[in-house]
């Protein structure tokens, strides 16, 4: 079972093959990667099966991303949306 | 090609459904938005995840038990209830990692892939987490019951490191046998519930949580009746949490600081109703106040072609679930049901009414809530402007939503309906979304809908 990694705002997070991006980041300790536009505060995982919308992110360019729900692929760019 | 049936969701409603409906010769496609059979209940980690050590995980440092991260979590006797729903299933055409965002009478199913078109409909895309906000809850390290199963099922990825479960139900224990069980401190499990008698009536259930209790005690996980989590603190994440014994109202009564980096809490479970009521079916309520889809014995709903099976027609477990999708099947096909298992539908669902009865969620919740506390998520609405529209004369769900805007986000209400409907004095009235999932608009643009919905 060999591992890769994706990019997360420049640095590499390891990923075990299959992992969704938000089980990868929240692995790595990486618990918020988006702030609210009202007030700013970090969000990241919270209903964690596609429902609250909390973990947007933008894998690769294309943003609105819900990091619960996407498998991670070698060498993904992931930023906050 | 046309089906005979679609089935949406691909839990055990919908696997039992598809393949009894298969097995008496009809062509059916199972669709489901996740990329593994099972649903919630049975969630299975993605093959190429499966069969890791926990020992080989570096994330976690007290994972080092000799036993697989799914021996861990995977109990065996609702691993044996899935491969037996997984290998009924020959001859049906699986659509997995399709979101379906819309249904057409006819039926057109809609989804970021394609569309499906069918004779017949079945709906079965179970349900979410019910959660109730409080001081710090959309603190990253509080997540609901079910994501953090979710996180652990689907990805072998633990919470946190010291973790409380928190809420009210049966499925609280199997999230907190699992997160011991695979190497998380769980520093309690915290049951607003206090009087579990009645459950006593059913032999085979209460096995199955003495179960949970007995990799509990193993893992010396206390479990607390009659107490909640009241309020999550920490600066930019989860440090410790707020913990009150409470009343029959759940009015809190003498609290205590207890660290920890996750939490995961859950009062019971929300149907997803988007789909039916797109189609225009029927609800009507559960005995928790929760709206469903109405079926009749036959699991048909209002409208002619569709059944729903499931959490979709009442909130009540794999079990009944499954027993569901059977019934619907056979119905589907015409074929007699197999000797008692109406009987056994009908026992599951008055335990169904007995959870409900002993799992409440009392409207004391409200007690904690402060006029800066986010009510709805996504539109970071706090307490303070629910306040500001009741006293404006906004008195219902529907006019404190037009109001103060709760609901009007990102998740369409589906996580703060509950409350916000609570809030106004109501049950949370079925939810009217004409568009199921998030789509691009060259989705939308290339599938035109005649919807009937006027009112988004």
């Amino acid at each position: 079972m060999s591992g890769f990694e994706i990019v997360f705002s420049g640095r590499p997070i390891p990923v075990r093959p299959g992992q969704t991006i938000g089980a990868a980041l929240h692995a790595a300790g990486i618990r918020s990667w988006r702030t609210t536009r009202i007030n700013g505060r970090p969000r990241g995982l919270f209903c964690g099966i596609g429902v609250c919308f909390d973990c947007l992110l933008t894998v690769n360019g294309e943003p609105n991303v819900r990091a619960c729900l996407t498998v991670a692929r070698p060498g993904d760019e992931v930023t906050t949306s | 090609m046309k089906y005979d049936l679609i089935v949406i969701g691909a839990g055990p409603a919908g696997m039992a459904a598809a393949g009894t409906a298969a097995r008496g010769g009809l062509r059916v496609a199972l669709v489901d938005s996740a990329a593994q059979l099972g649903g919630q209940f049975h969630r299975q980690p993605p093959p190429e995840l499966g069969g890791g050590n926990v020992r080989d995980d570096p994330t976690h440092e007290r994972l080092g038990r000799d036993q697989s991260i799914e021996q861990a979590i995977q109990a065996p006797a609702p691993r044996r209830d899935f491969l037996r729903l997984r290998d009924r299933l020959t001859g049906v055409d699986l659509h997995l990692g399709c979101r379906v965002w819309a249904v057409e009478p006819s039926f057109a199913v809609h989804h970021d892939g394609g569309t499906l078109t069918g004779e017949r409909l079945l709906i079965a895309t179970g349900a979410h987490d019910r959660v109730v906000p409080f001081p710090g809850w959309d603190l990253p390290g509080v997540m609901t019951a079910g994501g953090a199963q979710a996180l652990l099922k689907g990805n072998l990825v633990v919470a946190g490191r010291r973790i409380a479960v928190a809420g009210t139900g049966p499925f609280l224990l199997p999230v907190a046998a699992g997160l011991a069980a695979a190497g998380a401190r769980v520093v309690g499990v915290f049951e607003a519930a206090r009087q579990m008698g009645a459950l006593a009536r059913y032999p085979a259930k209460l096995a199955e949580g003495a179960g949970y209790a007995a990799t509990l005690a193993r893992y010396r996980v206390p479990y607390h009746r009659g107490q909640a989590v009241v309020a999550a603190h920490g600066a930019d994440e989860l440090a410790k949490v707020t913990v009150a014994k409470i009343d029959d109202g759940w009015r809190a009564i003498r609290t205590r600081e207890i660290e920890c980096d996750a939490l995961a809490v859950g009062y019971g479970f929300v149907p997803q109703l988007d789909l039916p009521v797109q189609l225009g079916c029927a609800t009507t309520r559960d005995s928790d106040g929760s709206a469903i889809v109405a079926v009749d014995d036959q699991m048909r709903t209002s409208i002619t072609g569709v059944h729903a099976a499931g959490e979709t027609t009442g909130v009540g477990g794999a079990e009944l679930a499954e027993l569901d999708g059977i019934i619907a099947g056979h119905s589907i096909t015409g074929t007699p049901l197999p000797d008692g298992v109406r009987r056994r539908r009908e026992r599951a669902r008055a335990f169904a009414r007995l959870l409900h009865e002993v799992f409440p969620v009392r409207d004391g919740w409200r007690d904690r809530l402060r006029a800066d506390t986010i009510v709805c998520r996504c539109e970071e609405v706090p307490y303070q402007a629910i306040c500001d529209a009741q006293a404006l004369g906004a008195v219902d769900t529907r006019s404190l939503k037009l109001l103060a805007r709760p609901g009007m986000g990102w998740c369409q209400g589906r996580m703060c309906g509950y409350a916000v409907a609570r809030l106004a004095g109501e049950d949370p009235p079925p939810p009217r979304r004409p568009i199921a999932q998030p789509i691009s608009l060259q989705n939308l643009a290339a599938y035109p809908l005649r919807s009937t919905n006027d009112d988004a």
